[in-house]
C-alpha cells in the first residue's frame, strides 16, 4: 500500500491557479523526485502537503490515515501538528534556530512533545537523556558529531543543511520531504547533502525530492515526476523520465538543462 | 551662604529627587515593558474591532505629547468624578505620572516588538510548524530571542530617552530632580535665586545614561553568540 497518496489536489493563489488536479502516489522505501522549472508548482506542492499551506480541494493520505481532506478542511490545532510530525520538511534554506546549538536544534521540538506526556515529570530524566541521545545519534549519522554544540551561524550552509535534515529526522516522520535541498549551496558542498540523501535512500527512508539536480535525481530516484504549470506531466522511472521522454515539455525542459 | 555651605544642602535635595526619578523610571520599564507586547497582540488580532480600538489608542498616544498626557491623566478624574482618585499629595502626583509614562511607553514598545516580530524570517515559524510546534511554543521557544535580539537598539534609543522623559513628570509637581533643582531659584533651605543646581541636575541625567547605555550594550553583546 502506498505510504503517501494525493488525489486530486488543487490550489490557488488569488486567481492564480498553481496546482491543477495533482494525483500520485509514493510507495514505502521509495525515493521520488519531482522537476520541472521554477513556477511549475513543485513547492507549493510540498507546502500544501506538509500542511504549510492548506489546498483548496483534495485528498492526502499518509500510512492510510486521512492527512488532508478537501471536504473536511476545519480541524484541531492539536490534530494539525499531530498530523505535520508524520511528515518531515527539510527546506531550501535551512531554516534553522539561530539561537540554539546544532543539538538543541534537533531536540527542541522532541522536547516540546515530550513535555505533553502525562508521565514526562515522573521520567523526566530518562526521556530527557533518550531525547539527546537519539539527537546526538541522527547528527552523528549526518557526520556531524564534532559539531554539536555549535550555532548555526558558525557552521558552513552544508553542516546546516545537514543538521536541518537531522532535525526533520528526530520526530521520526514516515516520509521526509526536500524542498530544493542544494539551491542555496555552493556546488563543492552540495555533495555533502546529496551523500547524506543518498545514505538515508539505502536505509529505506521514503523521501520526496524537489530539486534542480537531475543528475541527482536519476542516481537516486525511483521514480521522477516532471511538474509543469501546476500538472504533473510526466512521471516514471529515471531511465524512462530522462532518457525517453513521451511529452515535448519534458523534452524541451531536459533540453535546456542539457546545453 | 557661599558654595561650600550650599552644596551639600542642594546635593542632598538632588539626590532625593533623583530617587524619585529613579523609581518612575524602573516603575514605567516594568509596566511598559510588558504591557508593550500585550498592546502589539491586540493591535494585531484577528479580531478587527480589537484591533482597530488599539491601532487608535496607539495614534492617539504618539501623537500627542507626553507633556499633555500627563497634564490630562492627573487633573481629568478629579474634574469628572469630584474627587482625587490618584490619591493625595507626592503619591498621588506619582501613581498618575507613572500611569501615563507606563502607557505612553507601551505604545512606543509595541511598535518596537511589532517591528522586531515582523523581522524574523516566516521560515523560523514554519520551520517550529512542521515540526509539530504549537503558535505559543513557536512564539516563546523561536520568535521571542530573536525578536528581543532584534529589538535592543532601538530599545536602548527609547530607554534612553525615557531617563529624560522622567522630567516632563516636572509638570504636575512630580518632586523629581528637575524639580528639586528648580526650588532652589525659587527659594528652599535659605538658598534662592541659584541657577547652578539647576545645570548640576544635567549631571544626573548624564550618569544615568552612562550606567544604562553600558548596561544594554553588555546585552547586547551576551545576544552576539548567534547571528540573524
Amino acid at each position: 500500500m502506498a505510504i503517501l497518496e494525493v488525489k486530486n489536489l488543487f490550489k490557488s493563489f488569488g486567481k492564480t491557479q498553481v496546482l491543477t488536479g495533482i494525483d500520485f502516489c509514493v510507495e514505502e522505501g521509495e525515493v521520488l523526485s519531482i522537476i520541472g522549472s521554477s513556477g511549475s508548482g513543485k513547492t507549493t506542492l510540498l507546502r500544501c502537503i506538509t500542511q504549510l499551506e492548506t489546498p483548496d480541494s483534495g485528498l492526502i493520505t499518509v500510512d492510510g490515515e486521512v492527512f488532508f481532506d478537501g471536504s473536511n478542511k476545519k480541524i484541531k490545532a492539536a490534530e494539525k501538528r499531530r498530523r505535520q510530525r508524520m511528515v518531515g520538511l527539510v527546506f531550501q534554506n535551512f531554516n534553522l534556530f539561530p539561537q540554539y546549538t546544532a543539538l538543541k536544534n534537533v531536540t527542541l521540538a522532541v522536547e516540546m512533545m515530550a513535555k505533553e506526556r502525562p508521565d514526562y515529570k515522573e521520567n523526566k530524566k530518562a526521556i530527557q537523556k533518550e531525547i539527546r541521545d537519539n539527537a546526538v545519534s541522527l547528527l552523528e549519522r549526518v557526520g556531524l558529531s564534532d559539531k554539536m554544540e555549535n550555532y548555526p551561524c558558525q557552521l558552513s550552509g552544508g553542516q546546516q543543511q545537514r543538521v536541518s535534515i537531522a532535525r526533520a529526522l528526530a520526530l521520526n516522520p514516515k516520509i521526509l520531504f526536500f524542498d530544493e535541498p542544494t539551491s542555496a549551496l555552493d556546488p563543492e558542498l552540495t555533495g555533502e547533502i546529496l551523500k547524506v540523501i543518498k545514505a538515508l535512500a539505502n536505509e529505506n527512508m521514503t523521501m520526496v525530492i524537489v530539486t534542480h539536480e537531475m543528475n541527482f535525481a536519476r542516481e537516486v530516484s525511483d521514480r521522477v515526476i516532471f511538474m509543469d504549470n501546476g500538472v504533473i506531466c510526466e512521471q516514471g522511472t529515471p531511465e524512462e523520465v530522462f532518457d525517453n521522454p513521451t511529452q515535448e515539455r519534458t523534452k524541451a525542459f531536459l533540453n535546456k538543462f542539457n546545453e | 551662604m557661599s558654595f561650600t555651605e550650599q552644596f551639600p544642602i542642594v546635593f542632598q535635595a538632588l539626590n532625593t529627587g533623583f530617587l524619585q526619578t529613579v523609581k518612575l523610571f524602573f516603575v514605567t520599564l516594568a509596566g511598559s515593558l510588558p504591557l508593550g507586547l500585550l498592546i502589539y497582540f491586540a493591535a494585531r488580532s484577528s479580531f478587527k474591532p480589537l484591533a482597530l480600538l488599539f491601532r487608535a489608542i496607539i495614534w492617539v498616544v504618539r501623537g500627542t505629547p507626553l507633556m499633555l498626557q500627563l497634564i490630562v491623566i492627573f487633573y481629568l478624574p478629579g474634574m469628572v468624578f469630584g474627587k482625587a482618585i490618584w490619591g493625595s499629595g507626592e503619591k498621588g502626583r506619582f501613581v498618575a505620572a507613572a500611569i501615563a509614562f507606563i502607557f505612553n511607553y507601551a505604545c512606543y514598545f509595541a511598535e518596537i516588538y511589532r517591528g522586531g516580530i515582523q523581522g524574523v524570517p516566516i521560515g523560523q515559524t514554519e520551520a517550529g510548524q512542521v515540526l509539530g510546534m504549537s503558535k505559543k511554543q513557536v512564539f516563546f521557544k523561536v520568535t521571542l530571542l530573536q525578536m528581543i535580539k532584534r529589538i535592543v537598539p532601538p530599545m536602548s534609543n527609547e530607554i534612553i530617552t525615557l531617563v529624560k522623559d522622567t522630567s516632563l513628570a516636572r509638570i504636575i509637581a512630580l518632586q523629581e530632580v528637575i524639580w528639586a533643582g528648580q526650588a532652589f531659584l525659587k527659594g528652599s533651605q535659605g538658598i534662592a535665586g541659584e541657577i547652578w543646581p539647576m545645570f548640576f541636575t544635567g549631571v544626573y541625567y548624564l550618569a544615568a545614561s552612562g550606567v544604562l547605555t553600558v548596561a544594554l550594550g553588555k546585552l547586547e553583546k551576551k545576544l552576539s553568540y548567534f547571528s540573524i
